[in-house]
């Protein structure tokens, strides 16, 4: 199908196809079994010139906006969730610095991480601050020209493996959410580490860690915006950068498990015909079919709605998080169901699509979290519109 | 939210809200009561450019294609989607001319439809002929330069009413569907009459009813198409024709969110508005999620189809699909959230649910629609696997 593309935008969904189909498909179960970070797909993109896609020319990148990253981690999704994951999170961390770094941090990270030189990842969730991120603790407490960090972020995806975190701290424990603000942080940072590796059910090939702050000093100039304003540049980076890529990263997962249950019915013979000549089968694939083209189609137009400069995108942002991951659990859900016994194994590669989908319907805000913000924005505009 | 649309088809999107809010509103219940044909609304339509927005320029109409078709339909059905099948029936009895007709059928009949001093029906469904449309059995039969018309065609929507019918017939019993033709019949033709006048569940301001032929005589020069081209005058339009269904039902669940969100701001129980409890709040995103996706979809579709691509059918399949699918559920909902108000004549909310239901029967049911997407998808494996 059409979808009304670029031909830039085209050339990057083919060659990240590419890459998925000839790179990241023979490693993915690998990577999955073994929990392996895959570096070697992350300089393939470097390669291809698709990994610093979304950050701006001046800084090395492609100017290509959102969209790309969308497209690229679709694609790449499509193969391995978990991979995916490790190469859109670094989109939706630099985000940050696109919108709200001045001049000097802009020069000092972005050109590296569009070559992967480094990678960045972000970190706002506390153990006890989850779908409620107001209730964030962790302090920056400003000494001099310093700022000195204390603290543990938790379930950090790339931690450890990147070299650039964007954290969100409280300035002032009195005024709680109202002093978040966000900082910079270099891996290697005195005072700063890193907990153990998750042990995931699902995108195993990406990491989760803690990050610890024990009396980490860094200067002032690695605050990134104002005081005051973390929850700004939180809030901002999920409508346009971490939604749109964990949107992606949820439909691409779909569709490939869309793919394999076409695929499987078509060779699967049972009662001494095809699966997919049954009508409960046929059923099934074609109410996939629906849910993940539509979440597609909306997906795609939010990216065009960020990429154009639209600000307010926050309710489709939710809705795109909530259709693609849902679209994304009952696609792979049913894959394993239409490949049956087999799909219960692990020779195939539905019951990883399967894992790897349930994360979706929970990070990046839980489902209902993401309903709750929809409910209140369509109440916000039915007050405008009435007022 | 910005949905890129062109100048004309905001200023026709607008025109359509505004005639639905104006004139539809005080009508909706009455019509839907004592199933009152809205000829009234039509010549409005009509008084506005609307009524023929997608009929090409050169025939009167407004040339705006497939997709201003769609953006009424859309308005008008917010309000109410009975009233809204005049324009809607109308568009799927005038695609088989817009289509399949030559010089002449064209310009006999479209610039008096873009003008609605006259409206069409098409006719396919027979008693026995519903999801399976190859089970077709009307016939017409080759009597030098004329064809005699025998069988009856059923639930033709704005039947009695139009002017214009297009029917498919089969021209060759023993041949059968690969001998499908369609005809176009003016009603008048002796030997055309109408059977029984339906009374439906809902979209009561629409008619329905069976077309009955018997020895009807109609000039050769009345086949649109070419003989045995009838189930793809019929397949082709359907393709234009069920986006303009999701339409209706995305328009009709539009609606029933809007009063839903109205009334949960209104209504206070335990002290609040329920509008602040969290199990109200998901259903009003369900539904909110569900209609954008359903309407970006149907908008990608329009876009495609506007500017000619072929092989649209998979789309167009999941197009009705989902928005009717949706539409079902969305209305449930809104008479859910009104409880036992909901479910009084009073709002308007009972009325959207009886009218959604046959969004998911019509045009194809939704079972045959998914058997539809799921050809496609095999057909699309299959191809990329050569």
């Amino acid at each position: 199908m059409d979808y009304l593309l670029t031909e830039s935008q085209e050339q990057m969904r083919s060659t990240a196809h590419r890459i998925a189909e000839d790179n990241v498909k023979a490693v993915r179960a690998e990577y999955d079994e073994k929990g392996t970070f895959p570096w070697d797909i992350i300089r393939k993109l470097a390669e291809e010139e698709l990994y610093g896609s979304f950050i701006p020319r001046e800084y090395g990148g492609s100017g290509e906006g959102i969209f790309s990253v969308a497209l690229i981690t679709e694609q790449l999704a499509r193969a391995c969730g978990g991979v995916a994951l490790a190469y859109s999170v670094n989109a939706f961390a630099t985000t940050p610095i696109i919108l709200f770094g001045n001049e000097e941090q802009k020069r000092k990270y972005l050109p590296d991480i569009a070559s992967a030189n480094k990678i960045a990842a972000f970190s706002i969730t506390e153990k006890d601050a989850g779908s409620d991120a107001s209730a964030v603790k962790a302090t920056a407490i400003k000494d001099g020209d310093h700022y000195v960090l204390n603290g543990r972020k938790q379930w950090i995806i790339n931690a450890g493996e990147a070299d650039v975190y964007v954290v969100i701290f409280i300035v002032d424990p009195q005024r709680g959410a109202r002093s978040a603000t966000a900082f910079i942080v270099d891996k290697d940072t005195p005072g700063f580490t890193f907990g153990p590796k998750d042990n995931k059910m699902g995108i195993r090939a990406s990491t989760t860690r803690d990050l610890i702050f024990e009396n980490c000093r860094i200067h002032e100039n690695q605050m990134l915006g104002k005081v005051g304003q973390g929850f700004r540049v939180a809030m901002r980076s999920f409508d346009f950068a971490s939604r749109p890529g964990m949107s992606a990263q949820a439909l691409g997962i779909a569709q490939g498990a869309l793919d394999e249950a076409v695929a499987y019915s078509q060779q699967r013979v049972q009662f001494d015909k095809k699966i997919s000549s049954f009508q409960a089968i046929q059923v099934m694939l074609a109410d996939n079919a629906g849910r993940v083209e539509a979440a597609r189609l909306l997906l795609y137009h939010l990216c065009r709605l960020i990429d154009k400069g639209e600000q307010k995108v926050t309710k489709l942002a939710s809705m795109s998080k909530v259709l693609c991951s849902d679209a994304a659990m009952s696609a792979t859900t049913d894959a394993v169901q239409i490949f049956g016994g087999y799909g219960y194994m692990k020779e195939f590669p539905v019951e990883k699509m399967m894992r790897d989908a349930k994360i979706t319907q929970i990070y990046d805000g839980t489902n209902q979290i993401q309903r709750f913000v929809i409910a209140t924005e369509l109440t916000k505009e039915y007050a405008r519109k009435s007022s | 939210m910005d949905y890129f649309l062109t100048e004309t088809q905001q200023e026709i999107r607008d025109l359509a809200y505004r005639i639905a809010e104006e004139k539809i509103k005080p009508v909706r219940a009455e019509y839907d009561e004592k199933g009152t044909f809205p000829w009234d609304i039509a010549r409005v339509l009509s008084d506005s450019d609307l009524f023929g927005s997608y009929i090409p320029e050169e025939y009167g109409g407004l040339g705006e294609g497939l997709f201003s078709g769609i953006l009424v339909t859309e308005q008008l059905a917010r309000i109410c989607s009975g009233i809204a099948l005049v324009f809607e029936g109308t568009l799927l009895g005038t695609y088989p001319l817009i289509l399949f007709g030559n010089e002449e059928q064209k310009e006999k009949y479209l610039p008096r439809i873009a003008n609605a001093e006259i409206i069409s029906a098409f006719g396919m469904t027979e008693s026995g002929a519903g999801s399976d449309a190859t089970g077709i059995k009307s016939t017409a039969t080759k009597d030098g330069d004329h064809y005699i018309l025998n069988g009856t065609k059923q639930w033709i929507t704005n039947a009695v009413e139009a002017e214009v019918y297009t029917v498919v017939c089969l021209t060759d019993k023993e041949r059968g569907i690969r001998s499908a033709t369609a005809f176009i019949v003016e009603r008048g033709t002796p030997g055309f009459g109408f059977g029984k006048k339906e009374n439906k569940m809902g979209i009561r301001a629409s008619s329905t009813a069976e077309l009955v032929f018997e020895d009807c005589r109609v000039h050769k020069s009345a086949i649109l198409g070419k003989v045995g081209q009838g189930l793809r005058v019929a397949m082709d339009t359907f393709d234009m024709t069920r986006p303009v269904v999701a339409a209706q039902a995305i328009g009709l669940a539009q609606g029933a969110l809007d009063e839903a969100v109205t009334y949960s701001q209104q209504r206070v129980q335990f002290g609040s508005k329920i509008a602040s409890f969290q199990s109200i709040q998901t259903m009003l995103a369900d539904m909110a999620m569900k209609i954008e996706s359903s309407r970006l979809l149907l908008y990608h579709l329009c876009r495609l189809a506007d500017r000619g691509d072929k092989d649209l059918t998979k789309l167009s399949a999941i197009a009705k699909l989902i928005s009717s699918d949706m539409a079902m559920q969305v209305t449930v909902d809104a008479v859910q959230i009104f409880g036992g108000y909901g479910y009084m004549r009073d709002y308007p909310i009972e009325k959207m649910l009886r009218d959604a239901k046959i969004t998911q029967i019509y045009e194809g049911t939704n079972q045959i629609q998914r058997l539809i997407i799921a050809n496609e998808l095999i057909r699309e494996y299959n191809r990329s696997k050569r």
